[in-house]
C-alpha cells in the first residue's frame, strides 16, 4: 500500500487540491480509505489528518469502513422507484444475501442506496464500483449476482449490463446542427475575440443551469479582473433528480462543449479549465479524455492553439457523491480538494474562484450553445425564444411517458407541448426543474418554459393520475436532508426536521396543526438557509401545499395534536426484555379524550 | 369557592423540586388561596384529575404511565403548562437517552455489580419504560412553558398572577433560565 | 463624506471594508450571533445574525455594508426567525443546561434568553454524541457543539489544527488532529485559544466549573446584547 500511495501522491504532485481525485483513486482500490492511507497522505501532502477525514465523510462515495469488492448501489431517484426500484434492491439483495447498506460477511459485496444518477430514462439504475448500471429487471440483477459471486472482475462483465443510451428524442436548433470541430474557435478568432463576446452578449445567451445569469456579462466581469490568473470551469455536476441532458451532451457532443470552454478562455484570458464531472458518470471519464487527447492532437487545446498565440488546456476532475456540489462556489472548494460547502457571498467565484483568482463556471449546455453562437452568429441563435428567454432549452425528461429522453425547445414552449411530444396521458403533476424546482399541476400546462415563467436547468419528470402526491414529497424531502452539505443551522437541522415532520404526516399520524407547522419550518429553510440547497429544498412542501391543500387535510387526523414520535413501538425495548404483551404493555398513539 | 381559578399539578419523571419551588412563593401562597383553588396535586393529596383551569407539569415522560397521567390532564385541563428543564426537554432524567435502554436495564438487574437473581422485571402492575425520556410537547400539546430547574419561585408567581388578572402571561429577561 | 447604512431607521455610519455587523456593533447595536467572534474571519454559518437588507436576508458576520443599505435588525419577524434557529440548535444537540458547567456564561443559553425562548418547539434528535474526557486539562462533550467552527480557526491560528468538523448534514462531528482520535493525543494545551472560545460548554477547562456561584455569573444581570458590545468596545479600545 505505501508504494501505491506515494506513487499516487506523486502522479498528483503532492498537492492539497488533488485530494478529492487521490481519495477516489485510493477508494477505487481498497474499496475505503485505510487509516494508513490517511496517516501516509497527511504527511506527504502535507496537511492535517482531520482535513483528509473531513473530505471522506463529506463524500458519499468515499468510506472509512471497508466496501465490498464489489461496490453495488442503486439510485434512490424517484423515477426508479416509479419503476419498481424498492422490489427490485430486495432481490438484489436477497440474491446476494446482503442487507441495504451493509457488507457481506465475506467482505465479497455491499449494497447501499444513492441519489439519482442521471439515468431517469432508462432506470432503475444503480453502479457497481462507481461504472453505471441500467434497466435494471429482475434478469439483469441474476446475471450481475451471477458474475458477484463468480467474482468475475469487472471488466470482463458483459457490455450490455452497463450500456447507456442517449436517447435523443427531439433535436432542435443545437441538437440538430453541431459545430465542426474547431469552427467555433476559427470563426472567433476571425471575428476577433471582443466581437465575439459582443455576439454572445447579442445572442442573449443566459446560464443554463437555471439561474439564468447573463453568460457574456459573466465572461466580461472575469475577463475585466486585473488579477492576471483566470480559470474556466465546466460543472458538469448535474445532481438535480430527473436531469441528464449534460451525460447526454458529453457523450455525443464533447467537442463542442470543449471548444465552448477554450472559447471562453480566449475570451478571458484563462489558461487551465476543468470539467467537474459528477462521480456517477465515471464512465464518461476515459472517453472524455480521449475527446482531449484528439483535440491537444489537432491543435485544439495545449499551447498555441491554432497558431493564436492561446494556451489552454482541460483537467477533468470527478466528483464523489455530493449533490451540493452542482452549486458553483461549493464546486470549487471541491476542485480544491475540499469538502463541498458553499462560500459566503460576496465575493463571487467570478472574482475570486478557484484558488481566490477570477474564474468562469458555466453549465455543460451554456458551453456547448456557446460555441454554436461562435459560429452562426447571435441572430440565427435569438431569433427563436421568447424576448427575455433567448435560444432553445434542452430538457431531461422521464417519468411517466412513452418516449423519456432528450428534448429541445424553443424557449416560450408550453408544457403541454412537451407532454404531447414525449406521449405523456392521464397526466396529474409535471416537476419541472427537478426537486428543488415547481410542481406543477394539470391546471398549468400552458405555462411556457422561460426564464421569466417556469425557469429551469432541464429536469421535467412527469406524473400520472396513478401517483400520490406523498410519495412525490416524501422521496425529494429525504434527497434534501441526505444531500444538505450541514454548513448553516437552519439546512442542517431544518431538511432533517422537515423530513421527520414530512414522515410524520406521510406515515398517517399528522394532526391539525402538522400542515401549519410544516408551512411555518418550510419558510424558515427557504429564508435564511446559506445556499439554493436550502433554499429550494421545502419547494417539495411548498409547491404541492399551495396547490393541494385539500389532500394535506383529508391526510390529517380529525385531532387536535398526535404526538411526535410511535408511542408504542417506543416500548418495544422494554416490552421484550420483560416479555410482556399484556395491553398494560401497549400504548396507543391517540388518547381517547379526542 | 366556584370563582376561584382550578390549578392542578403532578410530577412525571422529576425530583419535586419544582413543587418545592411553588411552595417558595412562601407568605404570598396565602394571597394565592384566596383566589386559587388546588385540586389534583401531591400537594392536596387529591389523586384523580377533574375539570381545571390550569394544570402544571413537572417532569419528562419517561413510561407509559407517564403517557397516561399526562393525557388525562390534557384531557382535563383549559391551560396546561410544562414547568421545568425536565418537562420542556427531558431534563436529567434525559441523561438515559445517551445510553441504550436495553445497557439501562441489563446493567441494573442483570449484568450490574451486586445484582443477585438477575431477572428484568415484568409484572404487569409495572409501567413499562420508553426507549427515551421525552419532553411533554411531544406527547401532547402544551400551551404554555415555564423554563427552569427548577423555575424560580417568582417565575410560578408572575406566571400565576398574570394569568388571574387575565393577562397574556409573560417573563422578562431576569425570569427566564434554562438551569 | 462618511458613508452610511440604517438599521432599523437609525443612520449609521461605516468604514469601507467594513460588513454589517461590524458596523453595527462600533455604533452600539446588537446584532444576535454565535458564529461570529470579532477576532476571527466570519463564518456565516449559525444565521442567527440574519438581517434583512433591502428587502433580502443576509447574514450581517459576512455581507459587506454598502452606503444607502436600508437594514432591518431588532423585528418581531427577525427575532422570531432566530428564536426558532436557536430552537433548532438546541434539538439538534443535548443542551441539558442544569447539569452543564458552562451554564450562566454560555453564549447559546443566553441567546435563548435575549430571544425570550421558553421551550425548544421542534422534535428533538436525541443523537447521543461521543464524550472525550482524555486530555488532562481539557474536556469535549460533543452533545453541545454547535458546529460555530470558532475553535477550528482558533486552533488553525494557535498553529495546531488541533479541532475540524467532519461529516455531512446531520451527521456533522466534531474531530481531533491525532492518529488515535483523542483529544489527549493531541497538541492542545490548556492555555490555547482554541480551549477558550467554545460559546457552549462544549469545550471546558476542567476544575473550573461551578466556580461562580449563581446570580453572579456572566449572563445573570447581563443580556448577551450587553456582554456583546462591551466585549467589542474593549477590543477596540485595546
Amino acid at each position: 500500500m505505501k508504494q501505491f500511495i506515494q506513487d499516487l501522491a506523486e502522479k498528483h504532485n503532492n498537492q492539497e487540491k488533488q485530494l478529492l481525485q487521490i481519495l477516489r483513486e485510493i477508494q477505487a482500490c481498497y474499496h475505503y480509505i485505510p487509516e494508513q492511507a490517511i496517516e501516509q497522505l497527511s504527511g506527504l501532502l502535507p496537511i492535517p489528518r482531520t482535513r483528509i477525514i473531513g473530505v471522506v465523510e463529506f463524500y458519499s462515495f468515499l468510506h472509512l469502513s471497508p466496501r465490498g469488492q464489489y461496490e453495488l448501489l442503486i439510485s434512490d431517484c424517484l423515477t426508479d422507484h416509479m419503476r419498481g426500484k424498492k422490489k427490485l434492491t430486495a432481490y438484489l439483495a436477497e440474491k446476494l444475501d446482503v442487507a441495504v447498506g451493509a457488507v457481506r460477511k465475506d467482505g465479497l459485496v455491499s449494497l447501499d442506496n444513492t441519489s439519482c444518477t442521471g439515468m431517469c430514462d432508462q432506470g432503475p439504475a444503480g453502479m457497481v464500483n462507481g461504472y453505471a448500471l441500467t434497466r435494471l429487471d429482475r434478469a439483469r440483477i441474476d446475471r450481475i449476482a451471477d458474475l458477484i459471486n463468480r467474482r468475475e472482475p469487472l471488466a470482463a462483465w458483459p457490455a450490455d449490463l452497463f450500456y447507456v443510451d442517449d436517447s435523443i428524442a427531439k433535436p432542435g436548433l443545437l441538437l440538430k446542427q453541431p459545430i465542426v470541430q474547431g469552427a467555433a474557435l476559427r470563426s472567433a478568432f476571425k471575428r476577433g475575440l471582443k466581437a465575439t463576446l459582443a455576439e454572445i452578449d447579442q445572442s442573449g445567451l443566459r446560464g443554463r443551469g437555471g439561474a439564468g445569469f447573463k453568460t457574456a456579462m459573466k465572461w466580461a466581469f472575469c475577463a475585466g479582473e486585473a488579477q492576471s490568473e483566470r480559470y474556466v470551469v465546466c460543472n458538469a455536476d448535474e445532481g438535480e433528480p430527473g436531469t441528464f441532458k449534460d451525460r447526454v451532451l458529453l457523450n455525443s457532443f464533447a467537442h463542442q462543449v470543449f471548444e465552448g470552454m477554450t472559447l471562453c478562455a480566449a475570451i478571458v484570458g484563462a489558461r487551465q479549465g476543468f470539467l467537474y464531472l459528477r462521480g456517477e458518470y465515471l464512465h464518461l471519464y476515459e472517453y472524455l479524455q480521449e475527446i482531449l487527447h484528439q483535440r491537444r492532437q489537432a491543435g485544439l487545446l495545449g499551447t498555441n492553439i491554432l497558431r493564436e498565440e492561446l494556451d489552454f488546456d482541460i483537467d477533468i476532475h470527478l466528483g464523489a457523491g455530493a449533490y451540493i456540489c452542482g452549486e458553483e462556489s461549493a464546486l470549487i472548494e471541491s476542485l480544491e480538494g475540499k469538502a463541498g460547502i458553499p462560500r459566503n457571498r460576496p465575493p463571487y467565484p467570478v472574482t475570486h474562484g478557484y484558488l481566490g483568482k477570477p474564474t468562469v463556471v458555466n453549465n455543460v449546455e451554456t458551453f456547448f450553445a456557446a460555441s454554436a453562437i461562435a459560429v452562426n452568429g447571435a441572430d440565427w441563435f435569438a431569433q427563436v425564444g421568447t424576448e427575455k428567454s433567448a435560444g432553445t432549452k434542452i430538457l431531461s425528461i422521464s417519468g411517466d411517458c412513452a418516449r423519456p429522453g432528450i428534448y429541445e425547445y424553443a424557449f416560450g414552449t408550453t408544457i403541454q407541448t412537451v407532454l404531447n411530444d414525449c406521449g405523456a396521458t392521464d397526466v396529474l403533476g409535471v416537476q419541472i426543474g427537478g426537486p428543488s424546482g415547481t410542481f406543477i399541476s394539470s391546471q398549468e400546462f400552458d405555462r411556457k418554459l422561460a426564464f421569466e415563467d417556469l425557469a429551469t436547468g432541464g429536469s421535467v419528470i412527469i406524473f400520472n393520475e396513478s401517483r400520490n402526491i406523498f410519495d412525490i414529497v416524501h422521496n425529494f424531502t429525504h434527497f434534501f436532508a441526505h444531500e444538505s452539505c450541514g454548513f448553516c443551522t437552519p439546512c442542517r437541522v431544518g431538511t432533517s426536521l422537515l423530513k421527520k415532520q414530512v414522515d410524520k404526516i406521510y406515515e398517517g399520524h399528522g394532526s391539525a396543526g402538522d400542515v401549519a407547522a410544516l408551512e411555518e419550518l418550510g419558510q424558515l429553510i427557504r429564508v435564511y438557509s446559506h445556499c439554493g440547497l436550502g433554499q429550494t429544498a421545502a419547494n417539495p412542501v411548498l409547491t404541492t401545499l399551495e396547490r393541494y391543500p385539500e389532500l394535506y387535510q383529508n391526510k390529517l387526523k380529525k385531532i387536535s395534536y398526535e404526538p411526535g414520535f410511535d408511542l408504542d413501538g417506543a416500548l418495544d425495548i422494554a416490552r421484550r426484555l420483560a416479555q410482556r404483551d399484556d395491553a398494560a404493555a401497549h400504548l396507543s398513539q391517540v388518547g381517547d379524550h379526542d | 369557592m366556584t370563582d376561584k381559578v382550578k390549578v392542578a399539578t403532578v410530577s412525571l419523571a422529576g425530583c419535586f423540586g419544582c413543587h418545592m419551588s411553588l411552595l417558595d412563593i412562601d407568605e404570598r401562597i396565602v394571597q394565592l388561596a384566596g383566589r386559587v383553588e388546588f385540586i389534583r396535586s401531591p400537594l392536596t393529596d387529591i389523586k384523580r384529575c377533574t375539570d381545571c383551569d390550569i394544570g402544571l407539569i413537572e417532569g419528562g415522560v419517561c413510561n407509559s404511565e407517564n403517557v397516561h397521567t399526562l393525557r388525562e390532564f390534557r384531557k382535563h385541563c383549559r391551560i396546561l403548562v410544562a414547568v421545568g428543564a425536565c418537562a420542556i426537554n427531558g431534563g436529567l432524567p434525559n441523561y438515559r437517552n445517551y445510553v441504550p435502554l436495553e445497557e439501562c436495564l441489563g446493567e441494573s438487574y442483570l449484568d450490574g455489580i451486586g445484582v443477585e437473581n438477575p431477572h428484568i422485571p415484568n409484572d404487569p402492575e409495572l409501567p413499562l419504560l420508553l426507549d427515551k425520556v421525552y419532553p411533554v410537547h411531544e406527547v401532547v400539546k402544551i400551551d404554555y412553558f415555564l423554563p427552569g430547574c427548577p423555575p424560580a419561585a417568582d417565575v410560578f408567581w408572575k406566571f400565576l398572577t398574570d394569568s388571574l388578572e387575565g393577562r397574556d402571561p409573560s417573563l422578562p429577561y431576569e425570569l427566564i433560565h434554562y438551569d | 463624506m462618511t458613508k452610511t447604512i440604517t438599521i432599523d431607521g437609525k443612520t449609521i455610519p461605516f468604514e469601507e471594508g467594513q460588513t454589517i455587523m461590524e458596523a453595527a456593533a462600533a455604533a452600539g447595536v446588537y446584532i444576535p450571533h454565535l458564529c461570529h467572534h470579532p477576532e476571527y474571519a466570519p463564518h456565516g454559518s449559525c444565521k442567527l445574525c440574519s438581517v434583512t437588507v433591502n428587502g433580502r436576508s443576509c447574514t450581517a458576520c459576512t455581507f459587506p455594508a454598502l452606503e444607502g443599505q436600508e437594514i432591518l435588525n431588532d423585528t418581531k419577524e427577525l427575532n422570531d426567525s432566530r428564536r426558532r434557529i436557536t430552537q433548532m440548535l438546541f434539538v439538534e444537540g443535548n443542551h441539558l443546561c442544569p447539569g452543564c458547567e458552562k451554564s450562566g456564561n454560555c453564549q447559546l443559553q443566553a441567546v435563548g434568553y435575549y430571544l425570550n425562548m421558553l421551550d425548544n418547539h421542534f422534535l428533538h434528535f436525541f443523537q447521543p454524541r461521543e464524550l472525550d474526557a482524555s486530555h488532562p486539562d481539557v474536556l469535549v462533550d460533543r452533545n453541545r457543539c454547535i458546529f460555530c467552527t470558532l475553535c477550528v480557526r482558533a486552533s488553525h491560528r494557535d498553529g495546531k489544527d488541533v479541532f475540524a468538523i467532519s461529516g455531512r448534514g446531520i451527521n456533522k462531528r466534531l474531530i481531533f488532529n491525532s492518529e488515535s482520535g483523542l483529544l489527549k493525543d493531541t497538541d492542545l494545551d490548556v492555555n490555547d485559544q482554541a480551549a477558550h472560545i467554545c460559546p457552549t460548554g462544549a469545550i471546558l477547562i476542567k476544575r473550573t466549573g461551578f466556580t461562580v456561584p449563581i446570580g453572579e455569573r456572566l449572563f445573570d444581570d447581563k443580556t448577551i446584547a450587553e456582554t456583546s458590545l462591551d466585549y467589542e468596545r474593549g477590543d477596540h479600545d485595546g
